[in-house]
């Protein structure tokens, strides 16, 4: 075991050299680094959220929500679809949700329309691209199913695929915009990804914890209505609104509600732009927008039409102004004013710009560290670190001589062979990993003690050095084999469990246990071997 | 040199003897660590819970725990805890998990960020749902079992049935211990204190493994000697090497606690403790138990020793 061929002297050098290679560029600034020459690695490592301050966000689209959404939208389609195309199809009452949000159902007078009605509610079942669902050469998947009552009323509901793959679509959605949300923002490599069915989980280093919290967390619909101008608010509130009337509550908590029309006749979809601007007069902070070509169209035209009246600007459901159409606005742009600070219309204009969240997310988990406690947490991780190397180095040396001068060179070479495994996997360095790392060094004497207490052993039994060493090395191989593997089971377990710190622990972890036996086996032999070649002791003090 | 030598060569301790009071010692803990388990429960952090963590930096210098106390109970938010993590100005508030799902945390939240305002640095803030909460509940316990059946199937796979059993029961009972220890020390259990838990049943397996792979090689050597005997020599002839490298990874481990800040500290204890449970656990259960559990049949197993080997 003590024989090294060449070759393998020198790649066990160049695995070594390598890794510290690879270490180095923590030491130098990104700017320095780019100077380097190409060849040379230039990877930082990465530090987790816990180490550069961050933010984690995990969040779920709201299915409820959303199906009751849908319904009202298909409830209203249908009805169209009956009775306001030519020729009319008469209901019995209007179409109506179910009570448990499965479905829409339908009633009709006549049995004999049965036959078209089902023909023209047909599109509406709509049916998606095909879905992972959907197979081969397979069917669409259709998001409602079409289900006979009776000979005068049938039900559409929501097909389990169907609501799946809208989910899942969704969620693709909701990405893009959270990712051009986060983007305005200037974030360095945030990532956001989907998680499971309906989770998105978004990580954001080095960012204010708050300001992309309210950036991600609004939906952001925007929509503009005419005000219903038939009663007041207070009347509405006492008797019922008018059909086809709704009352919506202020933005701002002392404004005033309005009631206004359900149908919006332009929404945030519509926009081209939008930038946060002042008031030329109160120099008050305001958002100012422009619609695309169609929206312009269409603005103009009801602008034209309906000068003197009111029109309100409503964002996620709450009114934000409501202003009077003092005369056609024809260049397709104008302006939200309305209790707005620098920063709240700096951030409605960055919602708007990147779009609407195509439904609500519910935040499920959010863990933020400041990046003072981030620094914090580096130094007292480095500060232990250093601490517990130079203790398990002394103590090496005391308990086993020259032996221990061996083992201490083979830990150090450990060290950096961990850093730079996570130097160049770009694997993410947590609080909890720095702890994997100290505990690393904790252990990976271990196996060297291990080796050591044979070679102890078999000297004690009357071998020479060099057959001491020999046997040592090779009994001890088995063991220190079985022993790192459970460990490795545990740190593969636990990667599999844990949100990120932990996960940053199981990694180091695991490559600790790597390098480990990498080290022991091959560099604190090839050490000794070197020495025995050339001391030649004739007895060991071990 | 004179080395340092914790364990003198040749020990002679014989472990196997003491072996009925360690088990009924062993046994009382571990019957201790369930009641206390049963008893006082746990001091779950949010991980586990649900609820709200704010980890504050009072601008103005050491913080005033009792107004802050008397502040946010006015707010109606149940169960919330204030206490000092570390230096005098940093305050940790923990909220018990709101009524209202997600949407309840959120309100918690804005309502604590509201009465501190400007005057406190956010260190760290961290909101668990209910439903979160729920699954990384499910997720630690099934991973601790999950590590016990893996460990079980290794051992079987390397050794006999007899040591998978033992090396399963000596992790049993070091989990059992670390929970007990958490329930009375009113450590706060959390998601780092499973991974604790599963570095403990790693590095405790690590040391029974060798313990075990010295019985299996004696085992083989010597084919007649009580079992008793052969699991006393292995004992003492690993000794050495077990002292050693607890010793090392209990300094590595107390540079850790000392020197590596506030948030890792529990965690550090738990694996300060673990290490010593482990080290123990595999001496005197791990070993022992192969007695019980018939290695060596035939064979009394408490014979008294023959003169020394030297082969």
């Amino acid at each position: 075991m003590l024989y090294f061929a060449r070759w393998k002297v020198v790649l066990i050098s160049l695995v070594v050299l390598a890794g510290f290679l690879f270490t180095l560029p923590n030491f130098f600034s990104e700017d320095t680094l780019k100077s380097w020459p190409r060849w040379l690695p230039r990877n930082h490592l990465v530090l987790g959220l816990d180490l550069q301050g961050g933010a984690y966000l995990l969040y779920e689209v709201d299915r409820t929500k959303f199906v009751e959404q849908r319904l009202l939208t298909l409830k209203g389609d249908i009805r169209n679809a009956l009775r306001r195309t030519r020729p009319r199809i008469d209901l019995t009452r209007a179409p109506q949700v179910l009570p448990d949000n499965t479905g829409v159902r339908v009633r009709l007078q006549n049995a004999a329309d049965m036959e078209e009605a089902k023909k023209r509610v047909q599109p509406l079942l709509n049916p998606m691209s095909t879905g992972v669902l959907g197979g081969f050469g397979g069917q669409p998947i259709e998001e409602f199913d079409l289900v006979d009552i009776n000979p005068t009323s049938f039900k559409l509901v929501f097909s389990e695929e169907g609501l799946a793959e809208r989910i899942r679509g969704i969620v693709a959605q909701s990405i893009e915009v959270i990712r051009r949300r986060v983007d305005e923002l200037g974030v360095t490599e945030p990532s956001i990804q989907r998680q499971g069915d309906d989770r998105i989980l978004i990580e954001a280093p080095g960012v204010n914890p708050e300001r992309l919290e309210e950036i991600i967390g609004k939906t952001a619909k925007l929509t503009f209505h005419l005000l219903c101008e038939q009663m007041t608010v207070t009347q509405a509130r006492a008797t019922a609104p008018p059909p086809g009337c709704v009352i919506v509550e202020p933005y701002t908590k002392n404004d005033d509600p309005e009631l206004i029309q359900e149908t919006p006749m332009l929404s945030g979809d519509d926009l081209d732009d939008a930038q946060p601007g002042f008031d030329q007069q109160t120099n008050e902070p305001l958002v100012t927008f422009r619609f695309k070509l169609g929206g312009a169209t269409k603005f103009g035209q009801i602008t034209q039409e309906n000068v003197n009246r009111r029109f309100a600007i409503v964002l996620d459901n709450k009114v934000i102004s409501a202003p009077v159409i003092r005369e056609p606005i024809l260049g397709g742009s104008g302006q939200i004013s309305g209790n707005f600070t620098v920063e709240s219309a700096n951030d409605l204009s960055v919602l708007l710009r990147a779009g609407a969240l195509p439904a609500e997310l519910k935040r499920l988990h959010k863990s933020s560290v400041g990046p003072g406690l981030g620094a914090d947490s580096v130094a007292a991780g480095r500060t232990a670190s250093i601490i517990a190397l130079l203790a398990v180095l002394v103590f090496m040396v005391g308990a086993y001589a020259i032996f221990g001068v061996f083992a201490n060179v083979a830990l150090l070479a450990n060290v950096v062979l961990v850093f730079g495994a996570l130097s160049a996997l770009q694997a993410t360095l947590t609080l909890p990993g720095i702890a994997g790392i100290v505990l690393t060094i904790g252990m990976a004497v271990d196996a060297n003690v291990l080796i050591f207490e044979r070679i102890r052993e078999e000297a004690r039994l009357g071998r020479s050095p060099l057959n001491a060493i020999d046997a040592g090395f090779a009994r001890a191989l088995t063991t220190i084999l079985d022993a790192n593997i459970t460990t490795f089971i545990a740190a593969v377990i636990l990667f599999s469990l844990g949100s990120g710190p932990i996960k940053g622990f199981a990694v180091t972890l695991a490559i600790g246990i790597f390098t480990t036996i990498f080290t022991a086996f091959t560099f604190s032999r090839l050490l000794i071997a070197l020495w025995v070649r050339w001391r030649r002791p004739s007895a060991l003090q071990i | 040199m004179k080395l340092i030598r914790l364990v003198p060569d040749n020990t002679k301790f014989r472990f196997m003897a003491y072996r009925r009071i360690t088990f009924s010692g062993s046994l009382t803990l571990l019957v201790a660590s369930i009641m206390l388990f049963f008893m006082l429960g746990l001091n779950q952090g949010i991980d586990f819970q649900g609820g709200t963590l704010f980890q504050l930096q009072n601008k103005a210098g050491p913080a005033d725990l009792a107004r802050i106390r008397q502040s946010l109970g006015t707010l109606g938010l149940g169960d919330v805890q204030v206490q000092n993590f570390g230096e005098p100005d940093q305050v940790l508030i923990r909220i018990e998990r709101q009524p209202g799902g997600d949407a309840g945390q959120e309100e918690a939240e804005k309502k604590v960020r509201d009465v501190f305002g400007d005057t406190v640095v956010y260190e760290r803030v961290e909101v668990v749902g209910p439903r979160v909460s729920g699954e990384l509940a499910r997720a630690g316990t099934i991973s601790v079992v999950a590590s016990l059946l893996a460990v079980l199937v290794y051992i079987w796979f390397r050794f006999e049935w007899q040591f998978a059993a033992g090396a399963v029961a000596a992790l049993i009972h070091d989990v059992l211990l670390t929970i007990g220890m958490f329930s009375l020390v009113r450590l706060e259990f959390n998601l780092s204190s499973i991974a604790a838990i599963l570095t403990i049943v790693g590095y405790s397996l690590n040391d029974t493994v060798v313990v075990y792979d010295r019985i299996r090689e004696n085992l083989r050597k010597y084919k007649k000697m009580p079992i008793g005997q052969i699991i006393d020599d292995s004992v003492n002839q690993t000794l050495s090497r077990t002292t050693l490298t607890s010793v090392t990874t209990l300094i590595a481990l107390i540079a850790l606690y000392v020197f590596g800040g506030e948030i890792i500290r529990s965690f550090t204890f738990a694996m300060i403790f673990g290490v010593v449970v482990g080290t123990y656990s595999s001496i005197f259960i791990a070993a022992p138990i192969l007695i019980f559990l018939n290695l060596r049949p035939g064979a009394d197993a408490d014979e008294p020793a023959e003169a020394a080997q030297t082969a």
